[in-house]
């Protein structure tokens, strides 16, 4: 019982990856269980650790965390990133769920079939540069500070360096618009534990190849 | 403006009926504005009204809170019904996700078309039977408590309370195998708050008919066809 929290789930992104940008932000060290295959599932259903049958799963602080926001939460508190107050809260809170909700346009892109993929594309780039980074924009140049809410790094702010990250893996050029983003980019990047993990041989996972579907689906579904 | 909590969406469910369950449970009273049309919609827009230009929206303690779930943590943080500790915020926040994921199989329901309702009322009755309804039928079976967190009324209990109504619109007899989740459904219903809300006459929406559906793809401009998930 080494004290390290411990994520079970497979070797990529999808739902786990938020998870791990947060312990790691928060300096913390984690270990990880991957599932290769249905099977793994299968065994860590049948041993009663998963609540709603489904992963991400993280044993931390005696317990088997299930979903995501819960667990996100959880560690945003444990870790003081969630703000000083309730009112910072809902203000991460409310920047935290938009990002999550265009981190799901990006991360069911590999999934879609072929001829939806282009339009999914576009979908993807409309959201990104129309309805949310010139909100995250107007925010940055609203109050003038390094972070998002409060003066004070939070889990918003690494939530929003993850997905500016993705969202540049789709579209190189996509920040071209927004120099704010740009600068909050450089800057959170440069934070040491975030810099860190943004390294080579960290635990951050890789985009999902389209090789790699066939894989998932498998164990999925 | 102190005090006014406003409530802006269409005059039906959809993502705001938990919040407006919330509140009730809380025994908060709230105005409502809803959205008949699309100038209203804009309107809201161009005022700098919605973040992500998005409704829900909840005008409260001077803020314009959007985003679902941020706005249910806050009224559950701000009402004392989101546990007394880290531990049992956890516990709650797990519990709440089981039924939003439950819930999201039905918020689209009505949008779909006949043929993919009756697939898709399956799948709900399957959920909720095989995945989720057994997960909180043994947590009460287990600590034998009256409410899911804490030996206290909390968020889960409401969120989850909310969750078996709707589904038993699906299909009457859903708790049939479930005896722990007809107590607590009977218990929950009977705290005066949730009582209430329970009455003709409340701010509680009927399900969603065409009506809804036509009015939320005109305010919206939502025309294309809604897949089942």
């Amino acid at each position: 019982m080494s004290g390290k929290p411990k994520l079970y789930y497979f070797n990529g992104r999808g739902r786990m990856e938020s998870i791990r940008w947060l312990l790691a932000a928060a300096g913390v060290e984690f270990e990880e269980c991957f599932l290769e295959t249905k099977d793994d599932l299968t065994k860590l259903r049948k041993d009663g650790s998963l609540l709603f049958q489904q992963v991400p799963m993280v044993e931390i602080d005696g317990m088997k965390m299930v979903q995501s926001r819960a667990i996100g939460n959880y560690i945003a508190m444990k870790y003081n990133l969630y703000g000083k107050d309730l009112k910072e809260r809902a203000l991460i809170d409310m920047y935290v769920e938009a990002v999550i909700d265009l981190n799901e346009l990006l991360m069911t892109h590999p999934f879609q079939p072929a001829d939806k993929k282009e339009q999914h594309f576009a979908t993807i780039v409309d959201k990104a540069t129309n309805r949310y980074f010139p909100v995250y924009e107007k925010v940055l140049k609203d109050h003038g500070q390094d972070f998002l809410v409060g003066n004070q790094f939070s889990r918003a702010d690494v939530q929003l360096l993850e997905t500016l990250l993705m969202a540049e893996e789709c579209k190189p050029d996509i920040l071209a618009k927004f120099p704010l983003l740009q600068s909050f980019k450089a800057r959170i990047s440069n934070i040491p534990t975030v810099k860190k993990f943004l390294q080579p041989g960290s635990q951050r996972k890789p985009p999902l190849q389209e090789k790699d579907v066939p894989k998932l689906m498998k164990i999925f579904h | 403006m102190a005090g006014k909590l406003k409530l802006y969406y269409f005059d039906g469910r959809g993502k705001m009926e938990s919040i407006r369950w919330l509140l009730a449970a809380a025994g908060v009273e709230f105005e409502e504005e809803f959205l008949e049309t699309r100038e209203q919609y804009e309107k809201l827009l161009q005022g700098g009204s919605l973040l992500f230009q998005q409704v829900p929206m909840v005008e409260i303690d001077g803020m314009k809170m959007v985003q679902t779930r941020a706005i249910l943590s806050y009224i559950a943080a701000k009402y004392n019904l989101y546990g007394k500790d880290l531990k049992e915020r956890a516990l709650i926040d797990m519990y709440v996700g089981g039924t939003d994921d439950l819930m999201g199989f039905i918020l689209m329901f009505p949008f779909l078309s006949a043929e993919d309702k009756e697939k898709q009322r399956a799948v709900i009755v399957q959920k909720a039977t095989s995945r989720y309804f057994p997960a909180y039928e043994k947590v009460l079976k287990d600590h034998g408590q009256d409410f899911l967190v804490g030996n206290n009324f909390s968020w889960a209990d409401v969120h989850l309370l909310e969750a078996i109504l709707m589904v038993e619109e699906k299909k009457s007899d859903v708790l049939s195998g479930f005896p722990q989740l007809q107590a607590f459904k009977a218990r929950i219903s009977s705290i005066p708050t949730i009582k209430k809300f329970l009455e003709p006459g409340s701010q509680r929406k009927p399900v969603p008919d065409d009506k809804y559906v036509e009015t939320v793809r005109r305010v919206l401009h939502m025309y294309y066809d809604i897949k089942a998930n």
